[in-house]
């Protein structure tokens, strides 16, 4: 029977536990530390580290204490000089098949092979590295898979099938399965990351991650302006020990400028022009009927699954242009215009919390002009990395606004990097654009929250808008395969690749689950909630720039939208 | 629910002849128990075991014993759909003969890639399914939820035979010996299960005449005996393997054994991966670092995901204790 209650034992205290829980698992709860490299709250038991056995009484020999259930009085020793033996041999031979690399490692600063290391007293060089000459591999402009230090735990090629993906696998080469990307012409990459923020030994790091995050700095001659993803205000804080889901966005600006930059955007305004566009196709498409649901195009990840995996569904993609590429090109051009400054003076970085965004600035039908919106892309954990490395701590720096004219943002920009958060917002201004009439309460909260698949039909003036909101790739394909059947099952609907939304994005802080991604997506919440506008249309900046700038259907077509094409497979190897 | 069939089992102490001698009885009772309206039996005719061949001697001669033991598993446990699984090998030799002697039965006659832990149960699950041929976490055991999660029980070729006997109460306690090695008698005799190794090479006129060690009771992953410790029957499968002692290179037999099990291990987790990668390295190398190779041999035997990598330390302690340190 699940759910039940029951008493065990750990290590001589007493917890109450419910049947169907691990050892693990309660353990975890109680902050009793049982090492496990392959356990992930997201994903799968994988049970293949071996790290985490114990001994349970009357029980033969170790278990381990992720896929043991507990029950009634069962009494667990997390301790003995059996297992640490255990413990200790295996992690031996686990670094016998990493090939440390530690300087420029994703989890330089919390490792917990090294901490397992130094806990067990292990003699790392006991066995000679096996991969020295393992492969790297690349994946688009976004992710590099350097196999020499994977430790073949699993988690990637897990997360990669519930991504719904399947392009990491494992592969017989010789006497040794490891895992490789799929030759399948069927299957390619969609850049989300997932793969890096689930591996515990950081074999998967963003392209350049860190060893490109200085390159803005040696660009001689030219006024270098960043710009920052919605969600990154809520999880860069994490770096720097603060709370999960802290709210740091003038930290944040404040940091960056002290690295010498004197310009800092808010992502979220361009959000605001996005949404704004959207809605306004999203009515015109009602009104045509034509193309047929409308899907969000602001995951570059979703995107790449629709133009690789699907290219039959691209017409249902908004052509309108994700936030950061709206940005970009409003600086180029609008910001350009006002500062008086050529335009290819001009070197514009985001800081994404994505690491698919890194592939979509090499677009080439998003340049303006021939000139690229967005220069350079680093993750949130590539600028934190990079403000410590210069001594600068977030949690202690002056406080600054973004600057004028692209710095404030309203709520429904802000709520952009979580789950429903395009959806939401693109529905506010859809009501306004329709009658005119604003909420009172804003709140879609249908659109909101964790489930894999959240339906709604909202009603707009007298029209019912069926909706879908897709949390998480792997969630996609039912979709798709529902409107295979009925292709009039939606109207709109909003796919974000990464569980949680961009809040759970491939370049966010490690490590990440569920309760943390709650945390960041409450915060966002907490922004738009505590804004006074919270409706696009009634920024002064959006009207603004309505008004002077994108003043013709064409100028807002230039910038705002964009087109998209079946794609070709886009890995390479690298070395090896 | 009591079932007659299962009742003759359990009396006839009948256990599993897949090596790893669970009693036939409970999983019998077990599928019988299990709610579902879809339930599988695989008949595992994987035979993974070097040198060991029993299971095609009863499909060569008994293959109607066999089917008549599936038979009744479809009978007394409302199997929906049975699998006769087989290696390369054998499907190549069985499946047209098996095919006429099916019948109208519900079953299908299925070629796996081969391998050792192909026949491993939650691994040849996986196979049945067509993913990766990887152990799966027990419990759930298959009975409760094997192939495609539905009720499966799995049982060897030999289990099927004597089934069928039990019914028919001709069951006589027999087992198949595979006799392999330095012998004059190659093959399998079909002898009293009560035999002593001594016994059964003394029987089938396979007594050496020369200074010898046998592996005896799983093919390469069977015990390693020396002459003097043959009173006792084979266990697991049954099987006898023998090794001239003069011309026998320990180390060289280390290494065939050790390439095997780095090749047909499925590389999921640490010790077994890892593990026998570097038994195999120190054995190549030829220089038994004592400390290393009884760490190794302990993550294996305790930290192993599944019977395989616990199990395949057996030969090694035997050649370390017995062989190299006299």
């Amino acid at each position: 029977m699940l759910n039940q209650k029951i008493n065990i034992k750990i290590d001589g205290q007493n917890f109450v536990a419910q049947t169907g829980e691990t050892i693990l698992q309660v353990a975890r709860k109680n902050k009793i530390d049982i090492p496990s490299l392959c356990y992930h709250p997201d994903l799968k038991v994988q049970a293949s580290c071996r790290l985490c056995v114990v001994e349970i009484a009357g029980v033969k020999g170790l278990q381990t204490s992720c896929m043991t259930k507990v029950f009634d009085g069962m009494d667990v020793k997390t301790k003995s000089p059996q297992i640490n033996k255990a413990r200790q041999i295996n992690l031996e031979l686990i670094f016998a098949q990493h090939v440390e690399e530690c300087d420029d490692c994703v989890w330089l600063d919390n490792c917990k092979l090294l901490k397992l290391a130094r806990e067990y007293k292990v003699k790392i060089p006991r066995f000679v590295d096996r991969k020295q000459k393992f492969p790297v591999h690349q994946f688009g402009q976004s992710l590099i898979f350097d196999s020499k230090k994977c430790i073949d735990c699993g988690l990637c090629v897990e997360m990669c099938h519930r991504q719904g993906v399947d392009f990491l696998e494992r592969q017989k080469k010789g006497n040794f399965f490891q895992v490789e990307p799929s030759k399948d012409p069927k299957k390619d990459c969609i850049y989300c990351g997932q793969c890096l923020v689930h591996c515990p030994v950081g074999a998967f790091e963003a392209v350049g991650e860190f060893e490109a995050i200085e390159k803005f700095l040696k660009q001689k001659n030219k006024v270098v302006v960043f710009q920052f993803a919605p969600s990154v205000r809520v999880s860069i804080g994490e770096e720097f020990g603060l709370e999960h889901g802290s709210i740091v966005t003038d930290q944040l600006v404040g940091a960056i400028k002290q690295l010498g930059v004197n310009y800092v955007f808010d992502v979220s305004v361009a959000a605001d022009t996005t949404t704004i566009e959207e809605a306004g196709e999203l009515l015109e498409r009602l009104k045509t009927g034509k193309n047929l649901p409308m899907f969000t195009a602001c995951c570059p990840g979703w995107v790449r699954y629709v133009e690789y995996f699907f290219p039959e569904f691209i017409p249902n993609l908004t052509t309108v242009r994700s936030p950061q590429m709206i940005m970009g090109g409003l600086i180029k051009t609008y910001w350009a215009k006002q500062q008086k400054i050529d335009p290819k003076n001009i070197y514009v970085v985001s800081v994404m919390p994505c690491v698919a965004k890194k592939t979509e600035i090499e677009r080439p039908e998003l340049k303006i002009k021939g000139i690229k919106p967005v220069d350079y892309v680093m993750t949130t954990r590539e600028l934190a990395r990079l403000l410590k490395k210069k001594n600068i701590n977030l949690t202690k720096v002056k406080k600054q606004p973004a600057d004028c004219p692209l710095g404030e943002p309203t709520g429904a920009g802000v709520i952009y990097g979580t789950t429903g958060g395009v959806m939401e917002s693109a529905l506010r201004s859809a009501l306004y654009q329709l009658t005119g009439k604003k909420m009172a309460k804003p709140d879609f909260k249908a659109v909101r929250g964790n489930k894999d698949i959240k339906t709604a039909e909202v009603k707009i003036a007298d029209k019912k808008l069926k909706i879908a909101v897709v949390n998480g790739n792997g969630n996609a394909y039912k979709i798709l395969d529902e409107l295979k059947q009925n292709p009039k099952a939606y109207d709109y609907i909003e796919v974000m690749a990464c569980p949680g939304g961009c809040i759970g994005g491939g370049g966010q802080p490690m490590p990440v689950d569920d309760e943390i991604r709650q945390k960041r997506i409450n915060s966002l919440y907490e922004i738009d909630q505590s804004k006074k506008i919270r409706l696009a249309e009634d920024s002064p900046i959006i009207q603004c720039l309505y008004r002077d700038f994108l003043v013709n259907k064409k100028d807002a077509e230039l910038i705002c939208h964009t087109r998209y094409y079946k794609q070709k497979k886009g890995n390479r190897v690298l070395k090896g | 629910m009591k079932n007659k069939l299962i009742q003759k089992i359990e009396k006839a102490k009948l256990v599993g002849r897949g090596g790893a001698g669970f009693l036939t009885h409970l999983k019998w009772q077990a599928m019988l128990d299990a709610k579902s309206s879809l339930k599988f039996l695989v008949c595992n005719g994987s035979e993974g075991e070097r040198e060991t061949y029993k299971d095609g001697y009863i499909l060569t001669n008994y293959p109607e014993e066999v089917i008549n033991g599936m038979r009744l598993a479809f009978e007394n446990l409302g199997i929906t759909k049975g699998y006769i699984y087989l290696k390369p090998e054998y499907f190549k030799i069985f499946a047209k003969k098996l095919k006429k002697i099916i019948g109208g039965l519900n079953i299908e006659i299925f070629e796996e890639y081969g391998g050792y832990l192909a026949g491993e149960e939650t691994t040849l699950c996986n196979v049945i399914e067509g993913k990766l041929a990887m152990p799966r976490q027990k419990p759930p055991y298959p009975t409760d939820q094997g192939i495609n999660n539905q009720p499966t029980l799995i049982n060897n070729v030999e289990t099927l035979y004597q089934i069928s006997k039990i019914a028919k109460d001709k069951y006589q306690n027999i087992r198949f010996c595979s006799l392999a090695g330095e012998v004059k008698n190659k093959g399998v005799f079909e002898l009293p299960a009560t035999l002593t190794i001594e016994e059964i090479l003394k029987q089938t006129k396979n007594y050496p005449n020369f200074e010898f060690f046998v592996q005896a009771g799983g093919g390469w992953s069977g015990s390693i005996l020396l002459s003097s410790e043959l009173n006792q029957a084979p266990a697991g499968t049954s099987g006898i393997i023998v090794y001239r002692k003069n011309s026998t290179t320990v180390m060289k037999l280390a290494e065939k054994l050790i390439d095997f099990f780095v090749s047909h291990n499925c590389d999921k987790c640490v010790p077994c991966r890892e593990g026998t990668y570097r038994l195999q390295e120190m054995i190549k190398s030829k220089k038994i670092d004592e400390l290393k190779f009884k760490d190794l041999i302990f993550t294996l035997e305790n930290t192993s995901f599944c019977p395989y990598g616990k199990s395949l330390v057996i030969p090694f302690k035997d050649i370390y204790n017995k062989l190299l340190k006299c």
